[in-house]
């Protein structure tokens, strides 16, 4: 998912405290900023949302590296304006972390400096002009299976962040959908396009739900403080069997042989990805992640003179009003 | 090409040229707002190409569309003004590239609203709305950085000192804009661009620049920057190279 493998924070506070907050959020009560929360709670939620943001912001290259590319007018704009919305879901995720108590630019430190992560599913390259369309398809549709029982996370900014993303990640996902429905309507070479584009994605759509329950180790307290609402293996089957009709209307073949629908389950069987590669990308080993990480961090040094800039001049327009009085 | 038919295309290539300019910087701006507002902006300029571009085929009468106008002319079919297709530089360099346009955009297009050509107004009226808010964002953005700091006023020294001679070329009459007569003379927008770039360039502590040298070329398409070619390389990949297929 956007946030993956987040580490649940042990908590050391006081166990009448604890028990009468465990009880707000169980009675299904928002957590606020002012409210008292567990250092534990803060902290995970912290690393939690933080990734999440900074999953927007990194996720802004791999479509933008398009951009300027887009086939037709109508399509620039669309994939302008979507990849413009992530940079708006970045800046709502910051202000929910924010009433945490930890800085924007504090956590685009932590972020280029490696002590935060992003989703690994950024760290894959975009080839053709169907992978505009798988991203929207696969990626904002993986995003969404977490998000949208995220807008009932027990921390209101989260909750209230995730309201207005969910809205525009189904939109995202349907311009990608229709990106490769038109495709596939169209040449040999579009459809070679757009098969290509699934065989790429598929694997690294399911990792984004984050290794099995089983190697998951913080989940069940972040269940309980309702910041997790399910678990990885439920989302992604639930994907899965979302996803798979999609790409059979599509006309695509989705590259997994062991797929299968199980009328006793009622799920599709599915083959698991190679977590090893999961693994790898985390620590740096993705196909893109050295260039995304300079990407994020040249735009950040680059932009400095203009931060300070606008800081200097704001400064000095006060100073200068406060002179005039 | 038809007089009219050209000055149409004037107003498409400057706002199409500009807004893939400012789309190059999605994703990596100094911050999240900015990020943001570049995009609006290149947005709205995309969005008028597509209006003007529409309104060019219409004119053209053979059959094509704005995206073929807009993918499938070469170089030289291309009537922008060359300011609009330097590179973005740094921040600073493509905010005052945008400031300058801007200076000129909305007067020019408030000027258009009168024109007989209902289709010319109606387009303008639409576009300069858009356009008083990018000129207020880019004037207030250019007097900050001006102001700034030592390193951010070196900087915009240095891109204003790049930029000037392009700027001329915005408000040059030429045999097209005398040939027609649903839009007015570019060079009437003059005293209306020297008092809002005056005001705004003292704001930001830059001197004007004493040249009035102007290199032109990009609106009569007869010799555009070599930085033309680029784009339109990167903008026309896929039409060109997959040519029957459609998006
Ligand atoms: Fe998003
Ligand atoms: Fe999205």
């Amino acid at each position: 998912m956007y946030a993956q493998m987040i580490k649940s924070e042990a908590t050391q506070d006081d166990p009448e405290k604890l028990a009468a907050f465990q009880a707000r959020i169980d009675r299904g009560e928002k957590i606020e900023p002012k409210d008292w929360m567990p250092e534990g709670y803060r902290k995970t939620l912290i690393r939690q949302i933080g990734q999440h943001a900074h999953s927007e912001i990194v996720g802004q290259l791999p479509e933008g590296n398009w951009i300027t590319r887009a086939p037709s007018l109508e399509r620039k704009v669309n994939l302008l304006a979507k990849v413009q919305d992530e940079a708006g879901h970045g800046l709502y995720l910051y202000c929910a972390a924010e009433t945490l108590g930890v800085s924007r630019d504090a956590l685009t430190e932590m972020l280029l400096d490696g002590r935060m992560k992003y989703s690994s599913i950024f760290n894959y390259p975009t080839l053709t002009w169907a992978d505009m369309g798988a991203v929207g398809w696969l990626v904002d549709g993986a995003a969404i299976m977490n998000q949208v029982p995220l807008q009932r996370t027990s921390y209101g900014p989260y909750a209230r962040a995730m309201v207005r993303i969910c809205k525009e990640e189904s939109f995202h996902q349907r311009q990608g959908y229709h990106l490769l429905l038109k495709m596939m309507a169209g040449t040999d070479d579009q459809k070679r396009m757009c098969q290509d584009a699934l065989n790429r994605f598929w694997y690294p759509a399911l990792m984004m739900f984050g290794p099995s329950d089983k190697d998951s180790v913080h989940s069940a307290q972040s269940m309980a403080w309702k910041i997790k609402m399910n678990t990885n293996d439920e989302l992604r089957q639930k994907f899965v069997d979302e996803t798979v009709p999609q790409a059979e209307y599509l006309g695509l073949t989705v590259p997994d042989d062991g797929l299968v629908w199980n009328d006793a389950r009622g799920h599709y069987d599915f083959t698991q990805p190679d977590w090893s590669e999961f693994y790898n990308v985390l620590q740096g080993n993705g196909p893109c992640n050295a260039e995304r990480m300079a990407a994020r961090r040249k735009a950040w040094d680059d932009g400095a003179w203009v931060r300070d800039a606008m800081l200097a001049h704001g400064q000095k327009k006060a100073a200068r009003r406060k002179a005039a009085e | 090409m038809d007089a009219a038919l050209e000055c149409v295309l004037r107003q498409a290539d400057n706002a199409l040229v500009l807004g893939h300019r400012l789309s190059e910087w999605c994703g990596v701006g100094p911050v999240l707002e900015e990020d943001i507002a570049l995009a609006n902006t290149a947005l709205d300029l995309i969005g008028q190409a597509k209006l003007w571009l529409e309104y060019a085929a219409e004119v053209q009468g053979a059959g094509r569309t704005a995206d073929d106008l807009a993918f499938r002319r070469d170089v030289y079919d291309f009537k922008n003004a060359l300011l609009v297709e330097l590179p973005n530089g740094d921040f600073g360099q493509t905010l005052l590239r945008e400031f300058f346009f801007d200076a000129f955009h909305l007067p020019w297009l408030q000027a258009l609203t009168a024109s007989p050509d209902a289709r010319v107004a109606e387009v303008a009226a639409k576009s300069a709305k858009e356009a008083a808010y990018h000129l207020e964002r880019s004037a207030e953005t250019v007097i900050a950085l001006g102001d700034g700091t030592d390193e951010s006023h070196a900087r915009m020294a240095a891109a204003l000192a790049y930029l000037w001679p392009y700027t001329g070329e915005l408000m040059v009459d030429d045999a097209v804009d005398l040939g027609q007569d649903a839009m007015p003379l570019p060079s009437s927008i003059r005293p209306a661009w020297d008092t809002t770039v005056n005001a705004v360039l003292a704001e930001a502590m830059l001197t004007r620049p004493d040249s009035d040298f102007a290199h032109t070329g990009g609106r009569s398409g007869v010799r555009h920057t070599e930085h033309l070619g680029h784009m339109l390389a990167q903008m026309q990949f896929l039409p060109r190279a997959y040519p029957t297929a459609t998006w």
